[in-house]
């Protein structure tokens, strides 16, 4: 087995833009010899053109790849030691399960009785001795699969890609597939680098979750760190389910959300500070007798999911939780709630209002996103560089676009308990961070208008 | 009234017209054909046709000297249409749909037009008629035929193969051999049957472009039949049909798709 400590790919300071739109925003990590790395995200976030850019399919417009010390972005894909396992498989139709396999080391001049040797290995490795003479157009997905597989291993890569390898493979045959991958990982001793959007898959799988977002990192760590305690509150809605609340420290270990205070464990926010606490749906135990708790609150809806039950459940002050347990408690039913205090996970709060920086173009209007806003006379003057801020729930959004000054779509959805926290991305890229308590969708089209009143200027030196 | 509705109604009935058309146009000649070559100028029964076809050197000299054109054409047509093909299908040189029009447009001229067009162009530029100019005819007239089957078998695969084969090792040129000319094989082969089946049997590029100095098989056939050896003709109408159906067999079941979209 290899060393693991030791670092085998180095990413510095990697961006890449397709003309506007940033997928890399200056990303840095390292990633070690033998280790299974998951790259996690949705749709857009830049794992797969990171994956790419590893393989040497395109190249980013700033930074450097290196694998053990020898910067590789200057190799064409043909020259890197890394294979690839494509999404969609990729075999070569003209050639018999045979031929695909052994195809990398016919090209790498290996004896044919060697080439022999190997490609069984690769077979049996997969499961799939005895097909070697197949046509790979008559095999399942499952088995093209465990085919493309065989045919990167069988090269002896230091590090292996795989794009999405089972997000064609239904439920169940992805189970098992992913119990194999890591087997085989194991047994091999190389490097993964594994992309999907699938959070149960890289919590599963992985030695280390790098969680994506909008081209940046949001957080890098195993998968119980990942799980336990989310760096933001978008890992925390991405991986698993959660209640994600708007809260206050008060003081250290003392927190207050949803209308309670609660002792916590963290630390070091300081005084009466707004934060987002993080309690898992399983965190949160529910009891039938109400004297003592915590709070109380009143089940809405009461749903079996197999092994447990998922209810939500309105609280005494009006906020709505979801809550997983082995008990059903029915419909209407009032119930008491506890939650522990290492059950609280408090993270620091990206932004508590929007901020925005704008030039006025009289002492009552600022142009900003794009476009001019009227507000209060501030005392300011015209060409004034200016500081905007607006409230959260003070943007507002409406159904026809028309309706707006600017136009914007729901670009990611937060629900809070009592209201949605919404991310609007405008026409021109930017976003702007709305709280409603009305149901969007996301991609819904909005036209987006601000009152004069509600808009804070402040000149910036 | 209700008669003519019920036979619209059924579906299968709307197969008549055809039905009739390919047996009259068809079915018809090509038993008229096997007829006549089977018979002598009195209408018995002989193999007297094709006797004397083998017997003619003059006959069988034209028709070997036609295949070898049609080969020749045909390999030019490839060797040419080939990187044309790969460029157009290139998505870093080409980016527009024009350019791959424009090498469609000479079809839509009339192919005799078109090769009036080429004896006035060798006129004006003074070169001989002949050998030559009959196979740059042959060419010109036929290339786009053999562009847009592997074209279009380009353009349809799977860019990720060639993602694949690169990250196994294989150099750019390794890529072009050992993926991209296998899988664009069904695209050549139906380039093949649409060049080289119809340069075989042309009379009129031919005789345009040489002065009716050479002579293809096309041409005899044509010949015979004006000047009434109507079974003779038959015959060597026969001896063609087969010899291309011959080839249409080397390249069957493959590529059937590939030569349906042309324009």
């Amino acid at each position: 087995m290899a060393k693991k400590s030791e670092t085998i790919i180095k990413i510095e300071n990697l961006s890449k833009a397709f003309g506007d739109k940033v997928v890399l925003d200056n990303i840095n990590l390292d990633i070690k010899r033998g280790e299974f790395v998951t790259l996690l995200g949705p749709s857009g976030c830049g794992k797969t053109t990171l994956l790419r850019m590893l393989a040497g399919f395109m190249q980013p417009d700033e930074g450097v790849i290196s694998m053990e010390d020898k910067n590789i972005l200057t190799m064409p894909p043909h020259q890197r030691p890394l294979n690839t396992v494509f999404q969609r498989y990729a075999l070569f139709p003209h050639l018999n399960v045979y031929e695909n396999i052994a195809f990398g080391l016919k090209l790498k001049k290996v004896v044919s009785r060697e080439i022999d040797k190997r490609v069984r290995k690769a077979l049996k490795m997969v499961s799939m001795t005895d097909y070697e003479d197949r046509d790979v157009n008559s095999l399942s997905g499952g088995q093209q699969q465990r085919v493309a597989i065989a045919r990167a291993i069988v090269n002896q890569p230091q590090v292996l890609l795989l794009d999405e390898p089972l997000a064609a493979l239904d439920l169940k045959m992805r189970k098992d597939m992913q119990m194999e991958l890591k087997q085989m990982h194991e047994a091999l001793g190389i490097t993964f680098i594994y992309v999907t959007h699938d959070q149960e898959e890289a919590l599963t799988l992985s030695d280390t979750i790098v969680v994506m977002s909008e081209g940046k990192i949001q957080q890098i760590g195993t998968p119980i760190d990942i799980y336990n305690e989310p760096a933001n509150s978008f890992v925390a809605d991405f991986i698993g389910e959660s209640n994600i609340l708007n809260g206050t420290m008060i003081k250290d270990k003392e927190v207050e959300f949803i209308g309670h205070k609660f002792e916590c464990v963290d630390s070091g926010f300081g005084e009466n500070t707004a934060v987002d606490v993080v309690i898992r749906p399983e965190d949160i135990y529910l009891v039938g007798n109400v004297e003592n708790a915590d709070f109380t609150g009143v089940v809405k809806s009461c749903i079996f999911k197999g092994v447990h039950y998922e209810m939500f459940v309105e609280t005494d002050k009006g906020f709505e939780l979801m809550i997983q347990d082995y008990n059903a408690f029915e419909e209407g039913t009032t119930v008491g709630m506890f939650i522990k205090p290492s059950d609280i996970h408090v993270m620091r709060k990206e932004r508590t209002c929007n901020t925005f920086q704008g030039v006025m173009t009289s002492p009552t209007t600022v142009e900003m996103l794009g476009s001019e806003f009227e507000c209060k006379d501030q005392g300011l003057q015209a060409g004034d560089n200016v500081t905007v801020r607006v409230a959260f729930n003070r943007v507002e959004l409406h159904d026809y676009k028309e309706d707006g000054k600017l136009i914007g779509s729901v670009h990611f959805i937060l629900y809070k308990g009592d209201h949605y926290h919404l991310t609007v991305k405008t026409e021109d890229g930017d976003f702007i961070y709305v709280d409603t308590n009305d149901i969007w969708d996301n991609f819904d089209v909005v036209g987006i208008s601000i009152d004069k009143r509600d808009i804070y200027v402040s000149k910036r030196v | 009234m209700k008669f003519v509705a019920k036979i619209f109604n059924k579906r299968a009935n709307w197969a008549i017209p055809y039905a009739i058309f390919l047996a009259l146009f068809v079915a018809l000649p090509l038993v008229l054909i096997l007829v006549y070559a089977f018979q002598d100028a009195e209408g018995a029964f002989s193999l007297d046709n094709f006797r004397r076809f083998v017997e003619q050197p003059e006959a069988v000299n034209t028709f070997i000297y036609s295949i070898g054109i049609a080969l020749i054409t045909t390999i030019l047509c490839i060797l040419l249409g080939y990187p044309a093909a790969w460029i157009l299908s290139n998505r870093k040189l080409n980016r527009s749909e024009i350019t791959v029009v424009l090498f469609i447009l000479p079809m839509w001229i009339n192919i005799l037009v078109r090769t009036l067009a080429t004896v006035a162009l060798f006129d004006f530029a003074k070169l001989p008629l002949g050998e030559g100019a009959l196979i740059f005819g042959m060419v010109y007239n036929f290339l786009p035929f053999m562009i847009y089957p592997i074209y279009n078998t380009l353009q349809k695969m799977d860019h990720s193969l060639i993602e694949a084969a690169e990250d196994l090792g294989a150099t750019p040129w390794k890529v072009f051999r050992k993926v991209t000319v296998p899988l664009s094989m069904p695209g050549v082969m139906s380039g093949i049957m649409m060049v080289f089946m119809p340069t075989i049997s042309t009379f009129a590029i031919a005789e345009l472009l040489t002065m009716n100095n050479v002579k293809l098989f096309g041409t005899t056939i044509q010949e015979n039949i004006n000047n009434g050896m109507w079974n003779y003709g038959a015959a060597l109408s026969l001896i063609m049909l087969v010899i291309i159906g011959i080839t249409s067999l080397f390249s069957d079941g493959e590529e059937q798709n590939d030569s349906e979209s042309l324009i």
